[in-house]
């Protein structure tokens, strides 16, 4: 019983010391509890958040392109894509086989979705294929429950209805690249693209839109649990242009006809482009898409250029365009009035060196209209040397050539009128009487785009600076009534010149186009009413060798197409009260040396005509159009 | 028989009935507060759903109070008998895992019963104690300071502890190594004695180290330094404190645990169930539950001074320290207090085996309770 005891009692002390070690251990744990949960509550809070909310971007819907009248020329299309999650499709072999039995499947699509598929999360969507045909879309639905995994996703995708007729206008979309980041996150999305050219480039900012944001809650897998909170970003704003795509239209279909052409169509009291074409276009949605690398080397290797933007950034020699320069400059410096009379036999001497006319046998006695008309060289060398370059090109400058004119389409050249001066800082040589006699028929070192001629020509019909633009002031449309009755008001300033001077220079080039003998009669409005005036040109490519002119000039189908002269032509109609403006060239389409107005000239016409036929200008858009643009059927709605 | 029917009022025999009027009942509403802690976790975990978990572990716990009420009303001296057919058993199981196991979680540890998965090794923690309690209850004072008569219960601690480190379990086999010096500790081995064996096991150290699974190292590395590796092997416990810390005094609210919720706490519904609670309920919820676990060790040694025989005396403080190294193994390693291995929260961890093993245990300690005056000789027959 003692030994018992004894036992007992050992044992009592020993549970004891054990019950007291219990203590202090739990003690412990409230500790560490208490230091965990209060003293380091904070700290672990914000680990805790960062654990699980990630902040993603929502991309905003960019803004639509639109044409004076409303029509979409740039709009967003619902995209269909293939996607497939790793996880959930099991097989990823037999999946992608299954597809591929479905709809074709490169070999390079196939090795990048497995790419993708080992370097990515399982649960992570990975494109199959984009750009689905609603063909594909359909089969690949149809058969949606054989293949686990796999879906069909929409995205958006930049849309121009009119394709290429309108691309150099509007330009296209494409990924960001590296050395565009300017730090906005919204630039990183994965599927983001901006404006590259055009108008989506000079107004992306406003098509962009600003991005919303999205707050989601991820669990430790990256994978999104729930939306937390949802900031909607705003749409891109809608660009209206000046433009009016029926003449856009008809101006690409016309241009097209020829093998590399440019062309611009202004309103001369608003500056508005009414259409601008550069023929050959390409296609702005494989731009978007990304070009394979076949098609980026043929459009660099075309001849014909079909990714520059000739109507702003070609700079040629005018031609015999530049002459009612020519002939202003010398009117109002008083070196001719319109009377002096030059006599043209055909060529024109100085020093030792002769200049020929295109006309071979001359164009006899000329005043300043006949010269106009008849396009006559001599009288215009002749000019040219009592003027001086620098008078010249003062007078050519106020009339916007030889510089940018901040037009809004990206990538405008500059082009050139020589002066003295910059021919000094330039080469460091005196400037040349020789070269003045070629400048008077805008050849030698003069070279302007075929938007600044066609401002030249906006600027001879209105004696104001009228300045070209494509994008319409205020981004409205074609408000109702916009022309006081009393005509026209433009706000451009005044360019000085005494109207009679500039009346004797229009009615010139009405005789070019209007009376038998003119350079461009052939290529006349016949319609009472809405005749044009114009001056043709020829753009010297290749300087003609005195050996050639020996051997008599070859035939135009003997000259290989890169060596032909450029066709040119200016014109404004009608010729009572001009409002419209147009100037082309057509590379290469000089037929011989004489003029370019066989090729040139009748696009200029038809474009001149179906412009004062629909009259853009001056016409409304019909409320039925609107209404039908603004929520109709037809209207996309959900894309605005 | 005279003798026998004399001694009746020494130890005296109680009908069922009055076995069950004198059973705590306290201590069972505390095990049922504690499961009940447990089944909202669960309903937590599975995001306000009691399936999977809590549904089945609510059916458990009703399994496992009835089989605490038959095992607390039987006879102490049965237990007595029984404990050495019911370590061989758990040792058999044992073996058997090794033999024809399945895999579970990378390691051995289950028999297929068809109905549960038994796992051998929480069995073991029971039937040791059992085994122990019954072997120095035959010991006088002298006997147990006698080394030899020391040899066959260390024997008993080590060769389950040995079997269930091959499987590998290293929780496990700390458990039965700590629970087992206990019982030695309270049998009145002499301190020395104990002093010679940590010695000697930390002499050992350098070979256990040498002899450790890859995955067992690297948790040891990533407990001394958990920040090292955020991604790999020290996520689960930085992931563990994040949960916890983030849920501060009051916790951010039943069933709105974020980091529990979406999936960075691993192993949420077992062995991590009480950083969920921790970041719900906050430290108020963790100090509770503590709270009804300490007043189920105090009901434990309350119970196991006042048992009459040294059996019950052995047996209940045994079953109460092994609940105490299950709470203090399991909340220590969540807050990053000692190496991750993988002991169960019990009564709350979802999980049958550790649940039965505990409520096996918590029926033992009430049948001390129920026969605390019955006195038991040396091999169970009543003793003077």
């Amino acid at each position: 019983m003692q030994r018992e005891n004894n036992r007992s009692k050992l044992f009592t002390r020993r549970a004891l010391l054990l019950a007291g070690g219990q203590v202090a251990l739990l003690g412990t744990l409230a500790a560490r509890l208490y230091y965990l949960q209060v003293m380091q509550a904070g700290k672990y809070a914000v680990l805790a958040d960062e654990n699980r909310i990630n902040l993603s971007l929502l991309a905003p819907l960019r803004g639509r392109i639109i044409d004076r009248f409303g029509v979409p020329l740039a709009t967003n299309n619902q995209n269909y894509r293939i996607v497939l999650v790793a996880e959930q499709a099991g097989d990823i072999e037999a999946t992608l086989d299954a597809i591929d039995k479905l709809i074709t499947l490169s070999e390079s699509d196939r090795r990048r979705v497995l790419r993708e598929i080992r370097r990515k999360h399982s649960f992570v969507p990975i494109v199959v294929r984009g750009n689905l045909s609603w063909e594909e879309v359909a089969r690949i639905e149809v058969n949606v429950p054989e293949l686990p995994g796999v879906t069909i996703e929409q995205g958006m995708t930049r849309h121009y209805p009119f394709g290429d007729n309108v691309a150099h206008v509007l330009g296209y979309v494409a990924p960001v690249a590296e050395k565009e980041l300017t730090g906005d996150p919204l630039l990183e999305l994965p599927d983001f693209r901006i404006g590259k050219s055009g108008v989506e480039k000079s107004h992306d900012l406003e098509l962009r839109g600003t991005a919303g944001t999205s707050q989601v809650e991820v669990n430790a897998f990256g994978r999104v649990v729930r939306e937390l909170s949802r900031e909607e970003g705003d749409s891109g704003k809608e660009v209206v242009l000046g433009l009016d795509m029926a003449l856009q239209d008809l101006a690409a279909r016309r241009c097209a006809a020829e093998q590399s052409t440019a062309c611009v169509l202004l309103d001369a009291v608003t500056g508005d482009v009414l259409a601008l074409v550069s023929s050959p276009g390409f296609d702005p949605v494989a731009f978007g898409a990304g070009l394979t690398p076949v098609m980026w080397r043929d459009l660099l290797a075309n001849p014909r250029n079909p990714l520059s933007n000739k109507a702003v950034a070609g700079t040629y020699a005018p031609g015999s365009t530049f002459k009612p320069m020519v002939a202003l400059a010398a009117l109002e410096a008083g070196v001719m009035t319109p009377e002096t009379l030059v006599s043209c036999p055909g060529h024109f001497a100085l020093g030792n060196t002769v200049w020929h006319c295109w006309k071979k046998g001359g164009h006899g006695t000329l005043n300043m209209r006949g010269a106009i008309k008849g396009s006559c060289d001599v009288y215009f060398y002749e000019t040219a040397r009592r003027l001086g370059i620098d008078r010249i090109a003062a007078m050519a400058k106020r009339f916007g050539l030889g510089q940018r004119l901040e037009f809004d389409i990206p990538g405008e050249a500059p082009g050139n009128i020589p002066t003295t001066q910059w021919n000094l800082g330039k080469y460091g040589v005196a400037w040349q009487l020789g070269e003045t006699i070629s400048a008077g028929i805008g050849q030698s070192k003069v070279a302007v785009t075929p938007l600044q001629l066609a401002t030249m020509a906006a600027r001879l019909v209105t004696n104001r600076a009228v300045v070209p633009r494509v994008t319409r002031a205020n981004g409205v449309m074609m408000p109702p009534g916009l022309e006081p009755a009393g005509g026209p008001i433009s706000t451009f300033p005044s360019l000085g010149i005494t109207p009679k001077d500039l009346r004797l220079v229009l009615d010139g080039m009405a005789a070019v186009v209007n009376e038998q003998g003119g350079t461009a009669y052939g290529a006349r409005i016949k319609e009472a009413g809405l005749e044009m005036g114009g001056k043709s040109g020829t753009s010297q490519v290749r300087h003609i060798s005195q050996a050639e002119r020996d051997h008599g000039l070859r035939k135009i189908k003997d000259v290989p197409w890169k060596e032909r002269d450029h066709a040119l032509f200016i014109a404004f109609a009608p010729i009572a009260a001009p409002r419209y403006v147009c100037a082309v060239i057509v590379e290469h389409g000089g037929e011989s040396a004489g003029g370019g107005s066989a090729v040139a000239a009748p696009i200029c016409r038809d474009l001149l005509r179906e412009a004062q036929l629909r009259d853009p200008a001056r016409r409304v858009p019909d409320v039925e159009f609107v209404a039908q643009r603004d929520g109709g059927p037809g209207a996309p709605a959900s894309l605005v | 028989m005279a003798t026998m029917t004399g001694l009746g009022a020494a130890a005296p025999r109680l009908s069922l009935a009055q076995k069950l009027w004198s059973l705590n009942w306290g201590l069972l509403l505390l095990l049922s507060l504690i499961a009940g802690f447990g089944f909202a976790m669960l309903y937590s975990a599975a995001n306000g759903d009691v399936q999977p978990w809590a549904a089945r572990q609510m059916m458990r716990y009703g399994i496992a109070v009835v089989l605490t009420l038959v095992v607390a009303v039987v006879d102490i001296r049965f237990w007595l008998r029984a404990a050495y057919t019911v370590f061989a058993t758990a040792f058999i199981l044992l073996v058997a895992v090794e033999v024809r196991g399945a895999v579970g979680m990378g390691a051995q540890r289950w028999i297929d019963l068809g109905l549960i998965q038994l796992q051998p090794s929480e069995l073991m923690k029971v039937a040791l104690t059992l085994a122990l309690a019954r072997y120095f209850h035959g010991l006088t004072i002298e006997d147990v300071h006698r080394p030899l008569r020391l040899i066959v219960p260390a024997l008993f601690i080590l060769t389950p502890a040995v079997l269930v480190l091959k499987q590998p379990d290293l929780g496990t086999a700390l458990m039965l190594l700590m629970g087992g010096g206990a019982m030695f500790f309270l049998a009145g081995v002499r301190l020395w004695k104990f002093a010679i064996v940590i010695a000697g096991a930390a002499g050992a150290l350098p070979v256990i180290w040498g002899h450790m699974r890859d995955y067992q190292r690297n948790r040891i590395y990533t407990f001394l330094d958990p920040e090292n590796d955020p991604l790999g092997s020290g996520y689960h416990i930085l992931q563990s404190k994040i949960a916890l810390g983030s849920g501060g005094l009051f916790g951010k609210g039943f069933l709105l645990g974020t980091q529990s919720h979406l999936n960075f706490l691993p192993e949420k519904q077992t062995d991590f169930i009480f950083t969920m609670l921790a970041e719900e309920l906050g430290l108020v919820g963790g100090l509770a539950l503590l709270g009804l676990y300490t007043l189920v060790f105090a009901y434990g040694f309350a119970i196991a001074l006042r048992s009459r025989s040294h059996f019950g005396r052995l047996l209940g403080l045994g079953i109460t320290v092994n609940f105490f190294l299950y709470v203090f193994i399991n909340t220590a390693m969540v807050m990053g207090l000692i190496p991750v291995v993988g002991v169960p929260l019990p009564l709350i961890s979802y999980g049958g085996t550790a649940m039965l093993t505990v409520m096996f245990g918590f029926g033992l300690l009430m049948s001390v309770y129920i026969h605390r005056d019955t006195r038991i000789g040396r091999f169970g027959e009543i003793a003077e």
